[in-house]
């Protein structure tokens, strides 16, 4: 795939490509990282859980709400509106993600792809216009 | 001239001239590793001191200034309180969820941290959908949420888990289309490619006003993806005590703070990335001399002066703009900043097209 031309760079040596795709070490640093993560997290809980001598009583045990006891169940139902959200979210994120690989090659296509992303985002944004006409964006 | 990227050749070159291959790469892992932790334990503590700071700058006072020259070693305090107090398990909450959750957030933010070019030639992982990478696991952050609101057994860390999911996803689109904008200009998803691309000038300058627009929105975005005031909906302290972390006491609280922290930093230094040149120094076209007088201050410090400066400006907004509702949060994603961010990509799109980006 051709790359657009760059400026030259003003210092002596242009950037070097020092970790490409195929290093070992890049995939791997995700895995290294997570690790990185989980360990941090456990070393400091379990710092903590050595050094705090802790005591126990039924209060503590309680949910933090407002003093008196808590009424009811929490896992109850919640608003529908929500369920709403996520929905018209999934339709776009997944309109966003067809947009990265377009994103990438839209210079190199031209007035083509200009014209195929107007009629993609044009039917999406009816879908919007519809989501509108029947209040699913609008928080009840 | 000293470099970080020079320091990481230095250290690959002596261990892979004193070990055995698949030992040095262990090693290397290990650096890698420790330094990640090293740079986010820092960061914690440079950031929440810088947040206590700014407020009190924002508001007329002097902030902390007790502990250490100037308050400075204020964070290392809090710190080692945080470490004594009692990590509390209350009674009915799922327990496996309830202490997986701040694993979850510090793991998501942590895995952040690969693509950033931190310095010149100094990244973790160069991978060549950079950008998609981080915004597919920046969004692993609301499971970390979601779980944390739903274990409690706690209606108001429901309510604020509940709130914070539906507030994510809505400005990640945002953010999205806001990033696409720079990717089309750039024409790569590869972040050493993105910053390469700025060699002569940075985007939000070259870019025209979609650049200016989308870095707007970006920001507004970004704000709102990392729960912070004014789109603090998931914690609004005066309705929902402390939103989806209310139960959470102790190192676990620390957790999710830290991994808070580390969020509003990564945000910022993808901003500062893709519109404002991440370590590329100032330059200005064919103005040789110059750009060779920018190139003389080191490219770590361009990086982190670019994302400190955008951090100062969430941590501004903190004080400036009253806290939204969560109607009109979602208002404003919905009905303003979506259609203004597809327009917003057509109009990029015809800027590159034509050619008239600088």
């Amino acid at each position: 795939m051709a790359r657009i031309p760059y400026i030259r760079y003003t210092l002596s040596q242009p950037p070097r490509r020092r970790h490409s795709t195929d290093d070992p070490m890049g995939p791997a640093s995700m895995l290294v990282l997570t690790l990185a993560a989980i360990a941090f997290s456990v070393i400091a809980i379990l710092i903590s859980r050595f050094v705090v001598k802790g005591s126990w009583n039924p209060q503590k045990g309680q949910a933090y709400e407002c003093g008196i006891p808590t009424q009811g169940q929490t896992w109850i139902q919640f608003q529908v509106g929500y369920y709403l959200f996520a929905l018209i979210f999934l339709v776009f994120d997944v309109e966003l993600i067809f947009l990265y690989p377009w994103a990438v090659v839209v210079k190199e296509i031209g007035w083509p792809a200009l014209v195929e992303i107007v009629i993609f985002l044009f039917i999406l944004f009816l879908g919007f216009l519809y989501a509108h006409k029947v209040k699913a964006l609008t928080w009840k | 001239m000293w470099s970080f990227a020079q320091l990481a050749d230095t250290i690959h070159e002596g261990l892979q001239a004193s070990l055995p291959p698949a030992w040095a790469l262990a090693a290397e892992m290990t650096i890698v590793g420790l330094s990640a932790i090293g740079l986010f334990a820092m960061l914690g503590l440079v950031l929440v001191l810088m947040e206590r700071k700014v407020s009190a700058f924002m508001q007329i006072r002097i902030g902390p200034n007790r502990v250490g020259p100037a308050g400075l070693l204020q964070s290392f305090a809090d710190t080692l309180k945080l470490l004594v107090k009692e990590g509390i398990t209350p009674d009915g909450v799922d327990k496996f969820l309830f202490n997986a959750a701040p694993l979850v957030a510090m793991i998501a933010a942590m895995l952040l941290l690969a693509p950033i070019a931190f310095a010149r030639d100094f990244q973790i992982w160069d991978l060549n959908i950079g950008v998609l990478y981080v915004s597919a696991v920046s969004s692993l952050n609301v499971i970390a949420i979601l779980m944390a609101g739903w274990s409690s057994n706690n209606k108001y860390s429901l309510l604020g888990a509940m709130r914070s999911g539906a507030q994510i996803v809505s400005y990640e689109l945002s953010a999205g289309l806001s990033v696409l904008t720079i990717v089309v200009l750039a024409g790569s998803l590869q972040v050493s490619e993105i910053v390469a691309s700025q060699a002569d000038g940075w985007w939000i300058f070259k870019g025209h006003v979609p650049a200016l627009m989308a870095f707007v929105i970006f920001l507004i975005a970004a704000t709102a993806e990392t729960n912070r005031a004014p789109f603090d909906m998931a914690e609004a302290e005066s309705e929902l005590t402390a939103g989806f972390h209310t139960e959470y006491s102790g190192m676990k609280f620390a957790l999710f703070f830290l991994a808070e922290y580390i969020n509003v930093f990564i945000v910022c230094a993808i901003g500062a990335t893709l519109f404002l040149g991440g370590w590329m120094p100032l330059h200005i076209g064919h103005w040789e001399a110059f750009n060779h007088a920018m190139d003389w201050i080191p490219s770590s410090l361009w990086f982190f002066g670019k994302t400190f400066f955008l951090i100062f400006v969430i941590m501004w907004f903190r004080w400036t703009f009253p806290r939204l509702r969560i109607d009109q949060l979602l208002d404003l994603e919905w009905r303003y900043l979506l259609p203004i961010g597809m327009v917003n990509i057509l109009l990029v799109t015809l800027v590159a097209i034509l050619g008239w980006h600088f």
